[in-house]
């Protein structure tokens, strides 16, 4: 990164004479020093190897946010930097306490709840933590910490997505298939809630039991359709099938193999997410573009909150025309702090849980099929505190 | 609905050829329609819908009113039309994706914003040749030149700042830093004042264009509309500077500023997702494209009132009025 600033700044200096506005070219440069922790788990392939992680996961999304932190930067006097570390479980703890030596004060974390939660408190008031990947609510409720803020949309907030377009469409009865894991159950909560809010109705609940074994095997897909609607049969009268199975176990399996004909959603089908590649308005096209020049694949979830993250950093150092760690850090909590994301409207920090407030997604396998929140739900303060946990209800207590 | 369109379109070339220019002709270029919906700026009626090409955004037109340019966005190229006939008679090489663009006051050269690029590309509109490409920042997309043509601005979205870009020697002599994602950039025609509009900060900035520095911040508030809709695009300022018109987007309102003080007067209500404004050459009405609802509204610009919305094609994006 460093050598690529040299050459732009010195073809800067060269091309712009100076000027009131023009500060970079003469200004010593600063640097700001983030980092992107991965910590990968030992995980089964994916049923579709369509969804086989890229190796650069999150990492491709942060060296896109550095170019962009840069560009802008040239013309600050600004630097920005991200080191990648990938870690285990049993790793990541001491990669976290090697940056915490090195006086990095920024880590983007892409992590599990349980590894995230524990690389926060170790970072203490060292560092502030960017979570790019957890998405249980706990960590913004019970278990949320002053110095993690989230740029992964919470399981509340993609619930609502889903339940406010669902009750647009007036598809009010809700047939919910959970997986058996911790964080199946964990994203059904958020469901059932999100069907309280809306005013939807749960007919039926079924769990599907993950009994171990591989996600695919040679023409898995023989047994799959026997077992699905079989599985599915007998369900009360439904209009729609929300899957939660955040473990990845079943849900794909769901579209067409259901005994009755009804949509499935959730995990499968009409899925809610932070970002697609398909997605082209609000200038996300070129977006798209920049990112995939670069990293030669589309852009994942987690690559776009890395970024979102990143961003956040770079955009926090532009407005306040610094690079001082708390200076950037008490800004980014303010309520003046507000980034772009290529969802339409300026992104906001809650400062009751420290969630970055975002439209979601409603995505097929080929196009953003529709964005949340819908125009019908209103709200006092900002539309976008129609997903997720509001004020009011927050468990979070810094 | 295609033998529709093919019908309007006959009968339509037949009106504009067989009957003498009385009035203006509104243009208006359709993003999703690919085509320009021809209006008639004393009867408000559309007059027909023509072809243009993939995706078409920016729109102008010569000061001379022979030559209208459209950028075709997903042709990676402007065509160029005859006004009248609505034949094209030629193509301008733009760089990629050309979104946005201003011409020179004295119609040549044309400034072309390329967001895939980062550059802002330089065509000669004579020769139809490329003069130059200049680096800007991070997808550049609004354009705004000074009024002596000294000086051409370049907004880029995600580095946030409207680059000062010497028209002469195509060297980026300032940049200013705005809100977040500015979109347009539009100087008054005393050259005194340049307001450059920001989409997601929902601000915009008045700066001065001698000393670069930002004079003013105009905000919006609407009530009942909440913040994040307040979402300005398209800057118009009346020939006299004494009026600027700002369209707020998915606010679907116009907001009505006054030029000396720069505080807002008035909010007109008009169509849904408002981008982009033109005037007609005696200012009497002033058009505003509709994304959303597939209309423009028309602004009795005297009055600060919306006196008529009329359907055009699918997703209407620019507008430009013939200025004879």
């Amino acid at each position: 990164m460093k050598g690529r600033i040299i050459i732009l700044l010195a073809g800067l200096s060269a091309t712009a004479p100076a000027n009131a506005q023009q500060p970079a070219a003469q200004k010593t440069v600063q640097t700001v020093q983030a980092a992107v922790l991965r910590v990968d788990m030992p995980e089964l392939p994916p049923i579709s190897r369509l969804d086989t992680p890229p190796g650069d996961l999150g990492f491709a999304g942060a060296r896109l946010a550095i170019e962009d932190n840069d560009t802008t930067g040239r013309f600050m006097g600004q630097d920005f930097d991200a080191t990648e570390i990938t870690a285990t479980p049993e790793t990541a703890s001491a990669e976290l306490d090697k940056l915490l030596a090195e006086g990095v004060s920024f880590v983007v974390t892409l992590a599990n709840e349980e590894q995230t939660l524990k690389l926060a408190d170790q970072a203490g008031d060292k560092a502030l933590i960017f979570n790019a990947r957890a998405r249980g609510d706990r960590l913004r409720g019970a278990d949320c910490r002053f110095n993690m803020i989230h740029t992964a949309p919470s399981h509340a907030m993609l619930a609502d997505g889903l339940a406010q377009f669902l009750m647009w469409k007036k598809w009010t009865n809700w047939f919910l298939i959970a997986g058996s894991h911790p964080e199946d159950i964990a994203l059904a909560d958020a469901y059932r809630r999100a069907a309280t809010k809306f005013g939807a109705k749960i007919v039926e609940e079924r769990t599907y039991e993950d009994t171990g074994g591989g996600r695919r095997s040679d023409s898995g897909h023989v047994q799959v359709q026997q077992q699905m609607p079989v599985f599915t049969q007998r369900a009360k009268e439904h209009d729609v099938v929300v899957a939660a199975d955040e473990a990845g176990i079943f849900a794909p399996w769901l579209p067409y193999q259901t005994w009755d004909p009804r949509p499935v959603t959730g995990s499968a089908g009409l899925v809610p997410h932070s970002w697609h590649p398909a997605l082209e308005a609000w200038g996300a096209t070129q977006f798209q573009n920049r990112f995939e020049k670069l990293a030669t694949r589309r852009m994942w979830d987690e690559d776009y909150q890395t970024w979102l993250a990143l961003r956040m950093i770079g955009e926090a150092a532009t407005r306040t025309q610094s690079t001082d760690a708390p200076m950037l850090k008490e800004f980014m909590l303010s309520d003046k702090f507000e980034v772009a994301g290529f969802k339409g409207q300026k992104l906001t920090m809650r400062d009751w849980d420290h969630q970055l407030r975002q439209p979601i997604l409603l995505t097929t396998g080929d196009v953003t099929a529709s964005v949340s929140p819908q125009d019908q739900y209103l709200h006092q303060t900002s539309a976008l505190d129609t997903l997720g946990i509001d004020r009011p209800e927050t468990q979070c207590k810094f | 609905m295609k033998h529709l369109s093919t019908a309007i379109l006959t009968s339509a070339i037949c009106l504009g050829l067989g009957s003498p220019a009385l009035a203006n002709r509104v243009f208006v270029s359709n993003e999703k329609g690919n085509d320009v919906t021809v209006l008639d700026s004393t009867t408000l009626e559309v007059i027909g819908h023509y072809p243009v090409g993939a995706r078409p955004r920016g729109i102008t037109i010569s000061p001379d009113g022979k030559e209208l340019y459209v950028c075709a966005s997903d042709d990676d190229l402007v065509r160029v039309f005859n006004p009248e006939t609505m034949e094209e008679m030629h193509t301008l090489p733009s760089g990629p994706d050309p979104e946005l663009f201003v011409l020179h006051p004295s119609g040549n050269p044309l400034y072309i914003a390329n967001e895939d690029d980062n550059l802002v590309t330089v065509v000669d509109t004579k020769t139809h040749k490329m003069l130059a490409e200049i680096p800007v920042g991070v997808e550049p997309e609004g354009m705004g030149i000074s009024p002596d043509g000294k000086v051409v601005i370049n907004t880029s979205e995600t580095t946030n700042m409207a680059h000062f870009i010497n028209s002469e020697t195509y060297e980026i002599f300032a940049n200013v830093l705005v809100d977040s994602r500015p979109r347009f950039a539009q100087y008054n025609d005393a050259g005194t004042k340049l307001y450059v509009s920001a989409e997601i900060g929902g601000t915009v900035s008045v700066i001065n264009p001698e000393t670069q520095a930002i004079e003013k911040k105009i905000t919006f508030d609407i009530p009942g509309v909440l913040p994040e809709a307040i979402q300005p695009v398209g800057v118009r300022v009346t020939k006299d500077g004494k009026k600027v018109f700002v369209a707020l987007g998915p606010a679907n309102r116009v907001a009505v500023i006054n030029g000396e003080t720069d505080e807002v007067e008035d909010y007109l209500l008009v169509g849904q997702r408002v981008w982009q404004m033109g005037f007609t050459p005696d200012e009497k009405y002033l058009f505003t494209t509709n994304g959303n609802s597939n209309d423009v509204s028309v602004i009795d610009v005297a009055e600060n009132k919306v006196v008529k919305s009329v359907p055009v094609g699918q997703q209407p994006w620019g507008v430009v009025v013939a200025p004879n």
